[in-house]
Parts: structure tokens; C-alpha cells; sequence
């Protein structure tokens, strides 16, 4: 395999065959809790690429100085300054968003995807595949966030990125919208049935044992 | 000198430290004066939410930065009273613990609405608010959270316009006498809802010491108001 097709796979795997929350079932406390609404599911996953990409990129940079006693904790002390940056910039810019995330940006510093990116691949490889594992893995992440956040706010709340879409006519006629979708359940639910189609597509069996 | 010596992870954690410190202070300073202006601007959008001004736009959406700064300029005048006589007091000291503060809407030149801050701890946090009172000062008109550390879903819920709006419209005064605002442990009682004494509102299931502590700041807050708050009633 060439070189630029090995790091195109570490861009691509996390995706799909490989997605991070779908087949590795990672990172699932988010993922049900700021995707209510698809407008903070867009902004989690955009802070989760960003503190992904950063932190694989820097621990990449230096792995081979990196004193293996104190290796994770380097890499918390990365890994929480770029959340902290994170949360900073969301204050400054996207002060409603960044209430509405509450804890669940602090919380991006304890989201195993974040950890599991450094001790799986970046403390073993060079900068730029590092990168791209980071940004596939954020995307990965960040993807099936948005799709359960499209599916609850368009039937919890007939909405989508706050713009009412279904129309007065249909609630006329008696559509309500289905609040269990408002709730942690709904987002269970959701995400189940993605798991469960998406693997379905990637012909993914869970090893026995 | 090999990565595994003392020396060497010593001087490693302290360069990291350090680097990173320097990182987030930059940041901290750099982007302290937008922080500030968004907080201001969501203080003000509250101010406005709890005196029901039109805050959201057809689509259900806040309206612009610069239509909020309009809207509290036009209507909102800012007074600050004396603690404990709550006389109005003209040349503010600036010393918070002298003065309070008190927001009033203003339509034609007339005060139609008054609004006071509320805070105090919830279960975890400090939590902010405005309340809102009628022009004679003796119905609640609106409540609105916009800032605490509550638990998202549990107590984090006094943000949600069910629980606020129950406050919508009770009276808080009976005989002459402060009626004490409950926030119930659960759904409250139909007869503790028709209770004349007090005003009892259906608490959050899941958050009932959150629910206590604003029982608790609510009150003590306009016990605080109140002797300004009496004395504007008999005008």
C-alpha cells in the first residue's frame, strides 16, 4: 500500500468500519446528552475534531521525548489545555452555545475517544497520519452526533438548527411531536437503531469471547 | 540524558507545566473582553426575558445583539437602593454590600414593571436570575435562570420554561405580609397551590435540593427588596 493511500485509511476508517461511538462505543455521555438539538451537536463535534486533531498532533510531535513514566500524564495536561482553549474560545464567541454545552465541553477531557486517539496511534506515529487519525476520529465522532441530533429535534421538537420545518398544516391535522425524543431514552433509541443499521452495512460481527 | 532519569522527567513536567500554563493565560487574557461583553449582553437578554419584552423572533430564535441593546436602552432604567431602608440612592458607592440593584421598565416616562436580581446556591452552584413584578408590585410577572451549575436535566431544568412560568402571575403579597414562594419536593398539592399564605410551585422530580435552595434565595432576596418594595406600593 502506498503511503498516501495508508493515510487516507487513517482518515476514512474512524468513519465508518471503525467509528469510534458506533462500533467502538465510545464517548456515548455525549453523544446523548447535546443532541437535543442539532445546533449543539454541530458545536461539540467541531470542539471534539479540534481537541483530537490538536492533541494528536502535539503528542505526535513529541512522542520520541515524552519520559514514558509520566506519558499519560503528559498528555492529560495536552489534552485539558486544549479543552480548557476550547471552552475559552466558545465563551467568547458562542456564549449561548457554550451554556447550553455546560459541562459536556469540560467533559471532552474525559471522553475516552480523546485518550484512546494518544496511547493507540499518535504516541507511535509521525505527525501526519497522527492528524489524520485525530480529524477521522473527531469526524467519526461528530457525524453520528449529528445524525442523532437531526432525528431529535426534527421529531422531538419539528425543528431543525432551531427553524420550524414541519408545517402548521401537519400539526393542524393532528402530528404532534414526540417528546420521548426530547429525552436521554429517545436518544438511546436513536443511537441503537444507527449502531444496528450501520453495522449492518460494514458486515461488522463482534468477536466472540 | 535518558527519558527514564529523574532529572529528566522532572525538567519534562515543568517545561510541559509551564508551556501550557502560558498557553491558557494568553487565552484568558486575550479573549477576557468578548467573555465579558457576551455575559453582559446575556445579563441584559434575561433582564428583558424576565419583563416579557419580545426576545425571541418569529422563528423562535433570540433576536440580534444590537436589537437587544436597543430594547434595554429604550425601556430599562438601572437604580440601585440602600440596603435595609431601600431608599434610592442617587451617586452609587459601587460597594455591593451597601447597595442593591433594581431594573425598572419604563413605557412613556411611567415605571410599568420592576425587576430584582435572584441569586443564591442551588445544589452545586451559585444560581442567577431576575425577577419581575407587576407596576404595583405585587404579582409575579416573570422568572428566568440564565446562569448556574446545576445538574443538566435534573436541576439544570429551572431553566425550562415549564418551571419558570409556573411562577407566571402569582401574587406575592396577602394581608400586607410577604407570602413565602415554595418550591415543592414533586408535584405539589392542588390545596397547597390554592394555599392563600404562601406560593407553591411543582418542583423538579430528581432535584429537590436544588428545588430547596431556590425556595431559600427567592425568599431572602425579596425579604431584601422588600422594604423598598413597600414603601413604592403605598407610592
Amino acid at each position: 500500500m502506498s503511503a498516501m493511500a495508508a493515510s487516507w485509511k487513517h482518515f476514512r476508517d474512524p468513519l465508518s468500519e471503525n467509528n469510534p461511538i458506533t462500533v467502538q462505543i465510545l464517548g456515548i455521555c455525549s453523544a446523548l446528552a447535546v443532541t437535543v438539538k442539532l445546533e449543539t451537536a454541530l458545536v461539540m463535534a467541531l470542539a471534539l475534531t479540534l481537541v483530537t486533531t490538536g492533541s494528536n498532533l502535539v503528542i505526535s510531535l513529541i512522542r520520541n521525548t515524552v519520559p514514558p513514566r509520566i506519558r499519560m500524564i503528559v498528555e492529560m495536561v495536552v489534552v485539558s489545555s486544549l479543552v480548557i482553549l476550547a471552552d475559552q474560545l466558545l465563551r467568547a464567541y458562542a456564549y449561548d452555545i457554550s451554556r447550553q454545552l455546560s459541562v459536556f465541553v469540560g467533559l471532552i477531557i474525559t471522553n475516552c475517544i480523546v485518550m484512546g486517539r494518544l496511547e493507540a496511534f499518535a504516541l507511535k506515529n509521525s505527525p501526519l497520519p497522527s492528524v489524520l487519525d485525530g480529524l477521522g476520529n473527531g469526524l467519526g465522532y461528530g457525524s453520528v452526533l449529528v445524525l442523532v441530533a437531526l432525528v431529535r429535534e426534527l421529531f422531538g421538537s419539528g425543528r431543525l438548527l432551531g427553524r420550524a420545518v414541519v408545517p402548521a398544516s401537519l400539526y393542524e391535522r393532528g402530528y404532534v411531536n414526540n417528546g420521548l425524543m426530547l429525552l436521554a431514552p429517545g436518544a438511546f433509541i436513536v443511537l441503537g437503531l444507527l449502531i444496528w443499521v450501520q453495522r449492518t452495512l460494514i458486515r461488522r460481527v463482534e468477536p466472540e469471547g | 540524558m535518558p527519558r527514564t532519569s529523574e532529572r529528566y522527567v522532572l525538567i519534562y513536567a515543568a517545561v510541559v507545566c509551564l508551556l501550557a500554563s502560558a498557553v491558557l493565560t494568553t487565552a484568558a487574557v486575550g479573549l477576557r473582553r468578548r467573555q465579558e461583553q457576551a455575559a453582559e449582553l446575556d445579563r441584559k437578554f434575561n433582564v428583558l426575558k424576565a419583563f416579557r419584552a419580545e426576545v425571541l423572533g418569529a422563528d423562535g430564535r433570540r433576536i440580534r445583539a444590537d436589537q437587544i441593546e436597543a430594547l434595554y436602552r429604550a425601556h430599562v432604567r438601572e437604580l440601585h437602593i440602600a440596603t435595609g431602608t431601600g431608599a434610592v440612592v442617587t451617586n452609587d458607592t459601587g460597594r455591593r454590600s451597601e447597595t442593591l440593584p433594581l431594573y425598572q421598565w419604563v413605557e412613556n416616562g411611567r415605571v410599568v414593571k420592576t425587576a430584582i436580581p435572584v441569586s443564591g446556591k442551588g445544589l452545586w452552584s451559585t444560581i442567577y436570575g431576575f425577577l419581575a413584578l407587576d407596576a404595583q408590585l405585587e404579582e409575579i410577572i416573570g422568572l428566568t435562570f440564565y446562569r448556574h451549575g446545576e445538574t443538566p436535566g435534573l436541576g439544570g431544568e429551572i431553566e425550562q420554561p415549564w418551571f419558570q412560568e409556573q411562577f407566571r402571575g402569582r401574587r406575592i403579597v396577602h394581608n400586607d405580609e410577604l407570602r413565602p414562594i415554595v418550591v415543592a419536593k414533586g408535584p405539589a398539592t392542588a390545596e397547597a397551590k390554592a394555599d392563600p399564605t404562601r406560593v407553591v410551585v411543582d418542583g423538579i422530580s430528581g432535584a429537590t435540593l436544588t428545588g430547596q435552595g431556590v425556595t431559600r434565595f427567592l425568599n431572602e432576596c425579596l425579604k431584601q427588596y422588600e422594604p423598598y418594595l413597600r414603601a413604592a406600593r403605598k407610592g
